[in-house]
């Protein structure tokens, strides 16, 4: 399936519910069961799909887990903001809870600009955004997520420190690694050429495996992993940056001189440079966004199925129980399907960006 | 929008924690790994060429084995040829020295046959002149004196008579 075709499918699907876009708080699945179960027919009883959705794939001040006996049980986490006073503020997110303002702070409603984010409301009325070094959930994930890749690459290369290579094979995680690492570093040997490959190499590596890691705990629908980070476009954004900078800071003189001094015919001398910095500008561009939104799109394809299962209830056993097992074997398939796509847009990331760098390193 | 404005709380984040592992893994983590992991492909590499090398020259002593036999088993035709000729011309040479031999000896027998013949011939002359010049003698007694030229005379006269009857 075609990215903007999977796009559109996700859309349909959240739109299920359109006004949901708009209702301040993710009503629960235990919610909509409930309800549907006592007032099947009342329409203000309707499963809040999108909220649901969003509710997930945003970012969040506090980790929220499951709900228990009707209330939410989360993970609170710390938040950290600079007023506007210059101060520096750290406390629980606890204490925003439900809208509640704490020192000043509170968490912008529905319908407010800044949606969902920590704001300060000024003395005129207007909402001000402090500089908000918040842990929040995709913090956390991606503390979490650079532990494990830490550890997992650090005890790889403990294991070759301690074994001859040239008389042990790799076994346990050296084993599960190697491959992993050996393509990246093979992909890098292939489009950078033989000459400088091992300088970006671990870059490349760091990228594919980061991306991977972090695809694949988005897959994990509990605690550890499911935060959405590689379908937030803050970190797809820096890892295209790092491509960027890379890129453009390594480029050789030739890489240089085909933007700027193009061996063109003349009458196309002075409109090939604007070309070639805006080809320049959109590689980093279309890097962040494919990750992103292939990402992105995914979680929200597996959640809108799960959604399904719950929007169904309201209409009798036969309906809701068939459907049921519809939504689970399509989500089963999407599960798959998103492990697929996990390992193949680290792949495409590092792939295209170790093109980018060996065409910066062309030589003449 | 929300979902497209990069929040910059995580931009910070994660620059600085990407910046951290990376750096940590740069220095620590991938080179060990690529490094070891190239050295072990070098390694296969030079065995595999080794190994190839081995096979080789195996292959060429083989070769080589070969060659050796098959020349010792030139070599021994040859030889075993060689004798078989030499045995031949020895005893053809034998032969022939032993055809000579005889010939010479036959020769040499009848050389001395033909000798013993002539002396016994002679002998017999003699005797055969002194028989007679016995007998002239024994007739003669008294008249014929046994003088050397009667003697002469004789021998002369039996040679005339042997050449007649050679003759």
């Amino acid at each position: 399936m075609t990215r903007p075709a999977r796009i559109l499918l996700c859309l349909l699907l959240a739109g299920l519910s359109a006004p949901g876009l708009t209702t301040p708080l993710a009503a629960t699945a235990a919610e909509g069961q409930a309800s549907a179960e006592e007032a099947p027919s009342a329409s203000e009883d309707k499963v809040d799909v999108a909220g649901i959705i969003f509710d997930h794939v945003l970012d969040a001040y506090e980790w929220h887990l499951t709900e228990w006996k009707g209330r939410p049980v989360a993970i609170p986490l710390p938040v950290i903001a600079r007023a506007g006073d210059g101060s520096w503020h750290c406390f629980s997110s606890k204490r925003l809870e439900h809208g509640a303002s704490y020192e000043g702070f509170r968490v912008a409603c529905a319908g407010e600009p800044h949606e969902g984010k920590l704001v300060e409301p000024r003395p005129d009325g207007t909402l001000r955004r402090p500089l908000d070094l918040s842990i929040t959930k995709d913090v956390l994930s991606l503390l979490m997520s650079s532990v494990l890749l830490l550890l997992v690459v650090l005890l790889t290369a403990r294991w070759y420190r301690r074994h001859d290579p040239e008389k042990d094979t790799p076994t346990g995680l050296a084993a599960l690694m190697e491959p992993l690492i050996m393509m990246v570093h093979d992909m890098a040997r292939e489009n950078i050429g033989e000459e400088d490959y091992r300088r970006f190499s671990p870059f490349l590596c760091m990228a594919f495996l980061f991306i991977l890691f972090n695809n694949f705990l988005g897959i994990v629908p509990f605690f550890p992993g499911g935060a959405n980070l590689t379908g937030n476009i803050a970190i797809t954004l820096v890892l295209a940056l790092c491509t960027f900078f890379t890129v453009n800071l390594f480029g050789t003189r030739h890489y240089y001189r085909e933007i700027f001094l193009p061996d063109v015919p003349g009458f196309l001398k002075p409109i090939m440079p604007v070309i070639e910095v805006f080809s320049a500008l959109s590689k980093p561009v279309s890097l962040t966004i494919r990750l992103f939104a292939n990402m992105l799109a995914g979680h929200i394809l597996i959640l809108s199925v799960v959604c399904i299962i719950f929007i169904m209830a309201k209409y009798g056993p036969l309906l809701s129980g068939s459907m049921t097992v519809i939504s689970v074997l399509f989500g089963i398939f999407l599960d798959a399907l998103e492990c697929l796509v996990a390992f193949i847009q680290a792949y495409v990331f590092t792939m295209l960006s170790s093109i980018y760098i060996g065409l910066a390193r062309a030589k003449e | 929008m929300n979902l497209v404005t990069p929040d910059s709380g995580l931009l910070f984040w994660m620059i600085l924690i990407f910046g951290i592992v990376f750096f940590l893994l740069w220095k620590f983590g991938f080179p060990v790994i690529t490094g070891m992991v190239e050295r072990r492909g070098d390694y296969i590499r030079t065995s595999l060429r080794h190994a190839a090398e081995a096979e080789e020259k195996l292959a060429r002593l083989g070769e080589e084995q070969a060659r050796l036999i098959e020349q010792a088993r030139q070599e021994q035709g040859r030889i075993l040829k060689e004798a078989a000729h030499t045995r031949d011309e020895m005893l053809a040479r034998a032969r022939s020295d032993a055809q000579e031999e005889t010939q010479r000896m036959v020769e040499h027998a009848r050389v001395q046959i033909q000798a013993e013949r002539e002396t016994a011939l002679r002998d017999i002359r003699r005797q055969v002149a002194l028989l007679s010049v016995e007998v002239a003698e024994k007739v003669l007694r008294k008249d014929l004196e046994q003088t050397p030229e009667q003697l002469s005379l004789l021998e002369r006269m039996v040679d005339e008579a042997t050449h007649a009857k050679d003759n």
